[in-house]
């Protein structure tokens, strides 16, 4: 039981690029923090700098009250489970799970009841003699799992555990990840660039981009405040809508084709003539058949995608892309003549120069 | 191609037994002539039959060989050929695994220098080197000995490359999970890397085997003393007889004799080998 500690830690390949720019954060005791963002963002780096797969080019990294950066993989009590889970192969299942208790001189009563405990709570009783071809994808993963519990570590890495599974499976991996989490209550870091993953596992979020960190915070907080546009674009599914405009006299946004879009000006600055983005979720506008005055944004039809539980209605707003999410009960759209409603205070305004937000209380970093 | 067709099957067949005729008969001959007494077989008639001397023959051969030409038992014979193959197939996966090892798993400088170096030694097989590998064992006192007999035989680039290509397959997580699993790099050897290679070391050691089981040049050159000779050239020495008759029964014997432990290996080493490749999995 430790708490992860991060401070200004960045990498520069022997190639010379700068994988990670400067990146702090804390996990703390027994919380799960999940590091999500698109591919070739840096995560996978960051973690392995925290296991010791990768040297850190400057910055401190603590795990419990230890500095680990000069620390071998092995001394840092750390355990990783590796997206293609990295089994022995030739080692049976019980082996796999042992190994590492063995080569720290663990005695073997010891390890024989740690293995068959994860055993049991993974639900590996039966397969403890197999070697790893012999099992489907999603025992393997639990393996590797089994592989990582049985140490006991101070931290828990996950590189993309379940990106190898077919959906359905990850679902209910995912499920079952976080309730051992909080069951054995060990620190742990997991990466994943899906980002429906990292908001039902994440205690904390940390939302990477090139190399930096756009935000950290709670998966809610995350949600309700994205601290730029990327973040906004990034976490939510299917992606919140942007549109450009300019803000007028009387505190609305005047859009391109010269609609208005109503916002709360109580949410933070945002002086006249000043050039911003909206940000619209799709489960938060409202479709309205017929075109009123003439001041709502219009929206054009293209494409209605049936869910069953509701529906996605594609279309455009002036020449940007737009979507609106339906439940089941909303009426469906009918004819081409319809026009977008939102609440002003679900408005959410982003520099359109820097990208950061206008409206969200949360401060960047 | 599943249904049974008659003459579609004759013909494929016809040819198959005539392959394996043509490459089975000069083998069933060489058998069939050490059965018999060499008086039979230097007649000219050549019976197609087994004759009833098998077992003398094979004793004489094996316990006193032929007493003008190779002056030292055959059996003797191939021990020292079997001592000289284990010893340079051992050797050389020992040496070639271990340089693999270093190169692709470490990284130090002039690494690819070494690699390199070693690759270029693909070039220079003991035939082309053959003076100065002589005058360094000869300088070193190997001569007549069984490390002069394998030592300059062990250094090769094949297997060194060949391990190299199937480590350069092992996922790199493999590694990285041992190092958190808390192996050291000799562990992840031992524990990971060479159950891994079982197959490659298998098929490696068929291939040395005969390689070194079949070496003639350099036995040649480098043994002098009749109980060091090989059985390769122990059958050469025996069929060279100028005043004399060949004894050809003893020279088919030891034909004979000098075609079973390759085969054999072959045998015993193919059974791990395919179930090595049907169960190993990265
Ligand atoms: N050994 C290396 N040498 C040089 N550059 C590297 C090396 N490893 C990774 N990179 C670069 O660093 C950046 C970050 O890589 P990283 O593997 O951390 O991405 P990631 O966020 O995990 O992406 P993914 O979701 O695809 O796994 C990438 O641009 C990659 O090209
Ligand atoms: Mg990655």
């Amino acid at each position: 039981m430790a708490s992860v500690v991060l401070n200004e830690v960045r990498k520069t390949y022997a190639g010379g690029f700068e994988a990670v720019k400067g990146v702090s954060f804390t996990v703390s005791d027994g919380g799960l923090c999940v590091l999500v963002g698109p591919s070739g963002c840096g995560k996978s780096t960051l973690l392995r700098m925290v296991a010791g797969l990768e040297t850190v080019s400057s910055g401190d990294i603590r795990i419990g009250e230890r500095r680990v950066n000069d620390l071998e993989p092995m001394a840092r009590d750390i355990a990783m489970v590796f997206q293609n889970y990295a089994l022995y192969p030739h080692m049976s299942v019980f082996d796999n799970m042992a190994y590492g208790l063995r080569n720290r001189g663990t005695p073997k009563p010891e390890i024989e009841k740690r293995v068959k405990e994860a055993a049991r709570i993974l639900e590996l009783d039966a397969l403890l003699e197999r070697k790893p071809r012999q099992l489907s994808g999603g025992q393997r993963q639990r393996v590797a799992m089994g592989r990582a519990i049985v140490r006991k570590p101070a931290a828990f890495l996950f590189d993309e555990p379940l990106s190898n599974l077919d959906a359905k499976l990850r679902v209910q991996m995912r499920i079952e990840i976080r309730k051992l989490q909080r069951e054995l209550k060990t620190t742990s870091i997991y990466v994943t660039h899906d980002q429906l993953e990292a908001m039902t596992l994440a205690d904390r979020l940390v939302v990477m981009n090139g190399g930096h960190m756009e935000q950290v915070g709670t998966a809610l907080d995350v949600f309700q405040n994205p601290a730029s546009v990327f973040v906004a674009g990034f976490i939510g599914s299917p992606p919140m809508n942007f549109l450009a405009g300019e803000v007028d006299t009387q505190g609305r946004l005047r859009l391109p084709d010269g609609a208005f879009l109503a916002f709360d000006p109580k949410r933070g600055e945002a002086q006249v003539g000043r050039k911003v983005l909206a940000g619209l979720r799709p489960e938060n506008v409202a479709l309205r058949n017929g075109v009123e005055d003439g001041a709502a944004p219009r929206f054009r039809l293209e494409l209605v995608e049936e869910l069953g539980m509701g529906r996605l209605v594609h279309g455009k707003v002036g020449e940007r892309p737009f979507t609106v999410a339906q439940g089941a009960s909303d009426p469906p759209p009918s004819g081409y003549s319809l026009s977008i409603g939102i609440e002003p205070a679900l408005v959410h305004l982003f520099d359109a120069a820097s990208g950061l937000s206008l409206t969200s209380a949360a401060p960047r970093r | 191609m599943v249904e049974h067709r008659r003459f579609g099957n004759f013909l494929p067949h016809l040819v198959l037994l005539i392959g394996v005729a043509i490459v089975a008969f000069p083998v069933y001959m060489a058998v069939i002539a050490s059965t018999h007494d060499n008086a039979v077989i230097a007649n000219g008639q050549m019976p197609l039959t087994p004759g009833t001397l098998g077992f003398e023959n094979y004793w004489h051969t094996l316990t006193a060989g032929t007493g003008r030409t190779t002056r030292a038992p055959v059996g003797g014979m191939m021990l020292n050929s079997f001592v000289m193959a284990v010893g340079i197939a051992l050797g050389k996966i020992a040496i070639s695994i271990i340089s693999a090892y270093a190169i692709v798993f470490f990284s130090f400088p002039f690494r690819m220098t070494a690699f390199w170096i070693i690759f270029v030694t693909l070039m220079l097989p003991v035939e082309v080197r053959i003076y100065p590998t002589y005058k360094i064992a000869s300088d070193l006192h190997l001569l007549d000995s069984y490390a002069g007999l394998t030592l300059p035989l062990i250094a090769s680039a094949t297997a060194t490359l060949l391990f190299r290509q199937f480590f350069m397959t092992v996922p790199k997580e493999l590694v990285e999970a041992s190092k958190i699993d808390g192996a050291g790099p000799l562990r992840f050897f031992k524990d990971t890397l060479l159950p891994l290679s079982l197959t490659n070391i298998a098929a490696l050691f068929v291939i040395l085997f005969i390689y070194g089981w079949n070496q003639y040049l350099w036995p040649l050159l480098i043994t002098t003393r009749d109980d060091m000779q090989t059985i390769v050239i122990g059958i050469k020495k025996i069929i060279d007889v100028h005043d004399a008759l060949t004894e050809w029964n003893v020279a088919m014997a030891t034909a004979v004799l000098a075609m079973l432990p390759p085969v054999l290996v072959v045998i015993t080493m193919q059974r791990l080998f395919v179930k090595g490749l049907i169960e190993t999995e990265k």
